[in-house]
């Protein structure tokens, strides 16, 4: 088997074991129901005054892209401290692959936990809110939400380096829930925004893809939105490759990969 | 070429005190500790809890940077080469984490079987060899949180042992497990030199380090304090005998007075309930059981008796007399 198979290899099964580990606990499965019902009313009652379907589908989308981000932000940093907790973590890194093949899988994982977050969302506004959704180009539509669970997946990817160094940092990731459902316009359009904030919409890769989810659902072309989506989930993913063992570095040097 | 050598290795870790005056301290976990394992030995590093055991053993498994000093694992630099060195270890520590929990054992080791690059078509074989080893065949489909402290042990070492690697490091693999589950361990870690395999075992059991290791280090606040087979550590108290005297309620100040009666060589206290057993250790030919029972006046004294010396002693010896070190 040659060295990329075998990378492959090693991602595919790395996404498969930790879908398998987060779909196993029956807290994180309650939590998987509550949270959809809780973003489809939010969408709900801030859209219903406008009486418009379209809009409601815009608000159903952004709370639905809500789901896969929170996901992402608060998981992928307590599932790095679950690993410290486990011990698993230093396992992890004591083996010979390159650690970011043992994360980027860990991370998707994650986000793809999400994606059902997002159908779930839809499920809901439509049986209790009947917020219908008709998708203008199903087709684009689903090349849009795939470009923006991987960019989202890179994303929780760059956030898990920086949780194996600092140990606190998984408290990151959930103060940053909130200011990406604002940032990147999943509920309130992003020119409702100063001008000061919009540089940091555009680096963040989930903007993009929110706007190729609401482009292909209402009708308009998401392809370029989803193009840029997924360079920047590739540039997330570089900047990760290239930190990671400097970060690995810096933490057996401080011994921060144990609790002990 | 010994298969693993540690040159004077340190480690220190930082760690502050104080809310809002806060200070930094350096604690000095390991200091100039040196040693070889040659091919196909079992090595025993050997202390009391505390006394730099898995920072020396996580410096050479590559997930600690030593501050100074230098080892090497097969010839290789533990720095410099970390993922040469990673390919051709195994690890495996005791206690219940390293393991996750919701998961079977089966996908514990296929997960593990992949990242150390154990080829696709031989980790089904690799795996069911193992499960045989270990003895947990039949169970691999369960989920390991359902696993007793003893087969979660077990699930550890077939884990550490899935790429075959030529150099194992046990990190008391037998740590609150069963007498019983504690003796099928043994075995197991007995077997993997008879297949060749040169083996770190850190432990503090004397008589597991005894009935194990080819060579034992004594480690004590950092240092190593003793080297030999056995049998030489041994020999270390062999001319002297040994004073065991029960005392309920016996103060430290008493102890120490006691260490400095001429003829003492080391005195340890093993707390029994309500009552402590001071093991005397003293130099050939010295009767000190009236001066030792002199210094107990007023504390309650209980059975009295005296006996041959054991490896135990010989280890109690050592690292009684090693100081502690001083944080900065």
């Amino acid at each position: 088997m040659t060295r990329l198979a075998r990378t492959a290899r090693l991602l595919a099964l790395g996404w498969l074991f930790y879908v398998k580990m987060a779909t196993r606990s029956a807290f994180d499965g309650l939590l998987g129901i509550l949270y959809p019902l809780f973003f489809a009313t939010v969408a709900f009652f801030m859209f219903r005054a406008g009486h418009d379907s379209k809009s409601l589908l815009y608000a159903s989308l952004g709370a639905a892209v809500m789901g896969v981000w929170s996901s992402t932000s608060t998981t992928a940093g307590s599932a790095m401290q679950r690993e410290r907790w486990h011990g698993t973590l230093e396992l992890l890194v004591a083996a010979p692959r390159h650690f970011a093949l043992v994360l980027l899988p860990a991370s998707v994982a994650q986000t793809t936990i999400g994606l059902y977050s997002m159908l779930a969302t839809l499920f809901w506004g439509r049986v209790l809110f009947g917020i219908g959704v008709s998708i203008e180009h199903p087709l684009l539509f689903a090349v849009s939400v795939l470009a923006t669970v991987l960019a989202i997946g890179s994303a929780g990817f760059l956030l898990a380096v920086s949780f194996v160094r600092y140990r606190a940092a998984w408290a990151l990731g959930n103060m940053l829930e909130y200011p990406v459902w604002l940032v990147c316009g999943f509920l309130v359009p992003l020119s409702l925004f100063p001008h000061w904030v919009r540089p940091i919409s555009w680096v963040l890769a989930p903007t993009w893809g929110m706007q190729a989810i609401r482009e292909s659902a209402l009708g308009g072309s998401p392809l370029a939105d989803a193009a840029v989506c997924l360079l920047l989930g590739a540039a997330y993913v570089l900047a990760g490759v290239l930190v990671v063992e400097r970060v690995l570095g810096a933490a057996r040097r401080r011994a921060a990969l144990s609790l002990a | 070429m010994p298969v693993v050598e540690a040159v004077n290795l340190r480690r220190t870790y930082r760690t502050t005190t104080g809310t809002f005056r806060r200070r930094s301290l350096e604690v000095e976990a390991v200091r100039d500790v040196s040693f070889q394992i040659e091919e196909g030995e079992l090595f025993g590093l050997l202390g009391p809890n505390g006394a730099g055991k898995t920072t020396t053993i996580k410096m050479l498994i590559t997930l600690l940077i030593p501050t100074s000093g230098t080892a090497r694992v097969l010839g290789h630099d533990v720095v410099e080469d970390a993922t040469w060195v990673r390919a051709r270890i195994g690890y495996v520590f005791g206690g219940d984490r390293g393991l996750y929990e919701r998961l079977s054992a089966l996908d514990n080791l296929r997960y593990f079987a992949e990242l150390y690059g154990v080829e696709p078509r031989r980790q089904r074989a690799r795996i069911a060899e193992l499960l045989e080893l270990v003895g947990l065949e039949g169970r691999e489909k369960e989920r390991v949180e359902g696993y007793s402290r003893g087969m979660r042990q077990r699930l550890h070492i077939a884990r550490g042992l899935l790429h075959d690697p030529p150099v194992v490091f046990l990190d008391e693999p037998t740590i609150g497990v069963d007498p019983v589950g504690a003796r099928e361990l043994r075995a197991t870690i007995a077997s993997l030199t008879d297949a060749g395999k040169t083996v770190l075992l850190t432990t503090h059991y004397m008589f597991e380090a005894d009935q194990l290791c080819d060579r034992i280090a004594v480690i004590a606040k950092g240092r190593i304090v003793g080297e030999g087979t056995p049998r030489e550590l041994k020999a270390r108290v062999a001319d002297g005998s040994v004073v065991e005297i029960e005392v309920y309620g016996v103060p430290d100040e008493t102890v120490d007075r006691m260490r400095g009666i001429r003829g003492v060589r080391a005195i340890g206290v093993e707390d029994r309930d309500q009552a402590q057993l001071l093991v005397v250790q003293t130099e050939p030919g010295a009767e000190l059981t009236h001066a030792l029972l002199s210094e107990l006046d007023g504390a309650t004294v209980g059975r009295v008796s005296s006996r041959e010396p054991t490896l135990e002693d010989a280890y109690v010896a050592l690292v009684s007399d090693e100081p502690e070190p001083v944080a900065q």
